[in-house]
């Protein structure tokens, strides 16, 4: 008995020894956690995977080319442009220009989450997450409460969504035609309510993220109503909004904003 | 190789590279204050920009959409759990269009 109370205390000791790294990688978020705050993007994903699945069979895309576009692009508006553009017979190398514009937009996602990762992980792991990299994923682990997010939790929180596309994909290629019409419209605002669930409460106490997210909605709902910039593709709407807004937050509010507040 | 594989590979290319470069780049960087508080407001401006005006073509009826969106904001004013916010937004857009 003694001899335990003995080993706990240079357990302690050793412990409160140890470097920072170690004490800090205790409280870091786990892979669950990541699955965990993964599930609503999933539930998200999969009726517009399964739209994808099915725009892309109708379209007579092969099956095998729409499961493989989901698990090697894995990026939801370019990949129905894509196959629009296809049955169009535009040119390949248009196709993929249309791509880089519509997804440039994960450079500015890409460069703001590398400042919320934990600074231990390595450049092989960044470039293997940076892979998961979604409007939705870049979300959700950017408007976590903590200071820094976990290689674990990336993996995680990717590795959900990335299988509910690909899932649905192949749901919607082999056997869509049988979902009701009226839940598939239905869930078309899953998205959407994701990204308003993980919004107003950022919003509710903070000012700062108030003025920006709502300068963000007012230009690019300008920019998509004005005729002279109809001819825009949304993807350069949602760059120049989000380039836009943040600056004029920056300007006005220079020291930023804390999270999870 | 087929034209199709090639527009796949294609595109994965263009979506990997601006996904990949920043984080790996910018992994060590120390920003100055402007753009530090530039990128902290990224996620914000992103979320606005993504929401709105999108949100009200998303079910193909403006009005069931809004119906949605009206739910999800409440509930998520009451900073109930993100799962809840979706399903309560499916489910209010369900709703709308039996009525």
């Amino acid at each position: 008995m003694k001899d335990d109370s003995k080993i706990q205390t240079t357990v302690d000791f050793i412990d409160s020894q140890l470097p920072q790294q170690s004490r800090l990688s205790q409280s870091s978020l786990t892979f669950n956690e990541g699955i965990k705050s993964g599930i609503p993007i999933a539930v998200g994903y999969i009726p517009i995977s399964v739209a994808f699945g099915l725009l892309a069979k109708s379209a007579g895309v092969p099956d095998y080319l729409s499961i493989l576009m989901s698990l090697m692009v894995f990026a939801g508006a370019s990949q129905f442009v894509a196959v629009n553009l296809i049955t169009l017979g535009v040119m390949p190398f248009e196709i993929i220009t249309a791509t880089f514009i519509l997804n440039l937009r994960h450079f500015l996602m890409s460069a703001s989450i590398s400042q919320k990762l934990e600074k231990s992980i390595s450049k092989t792991w960044m470039s293997i997450i940076s892979f998961g990299i979604t409007d939705e994923t870049f979300t959700v682990a950017s408007l976590r409460s903590e200071e820094e997010v976990s290689r674990d939790f990336m993996l995680g929180l990717n590795l959900v969504a990335y299988s509910a596309w690909v899932f649905g994909t192949a749901v919607g290629v082999f056997l869509a035609p049988s979902l009701p019409e009226s839940l598939k419209s239905s869930m078309g605002i899953a998205l959407y309510a994701m990204f308003i669930g993980l919004l107003v409460p950022a919003l509710k106490n903070s000012p700062p993220v108030l003025t920006v997210s709502l300068t963000a909605a007012i230009i690019n709902s300008f920019l998509n109503y004005v005729p002279m910039f109809i001819n825009l593709s949304a993807g350069w709407a949602i760059i120049i909004s989000t380039i836009a807004s943040s600056c004029i937050g920056a300007i006005i509010y220079p020291k930023g904003v804390k999270v999870g507040e | 190789m087929s034209k199709l594989i090639l527009i796949v590979l294609g595109m994965a290319i263009v979506t990997y590279i601006p996904r990949m470069l920043p984080m790996v780049l910018l992994k060590d960087v120390k920003m100055p204050p402007f753009l530090k508080s530039f990128f902290q407001f990224i996620p914000f401006a992103a979320l606005g920009a993504l929401i709105f005006p999108e949100i009200i073509s998303s079910t193909g009826n403006i009005k069931s959409a809004l119906a949605g969106m009206v739910v999800s904001i409440i509930l998520a004013f009451f900073r109930l759990n993100v799962m809840i916010v979706v399903l309560g937004g499916i489910l209010g857009v369900f709703l709308y269009q039996l009525i």
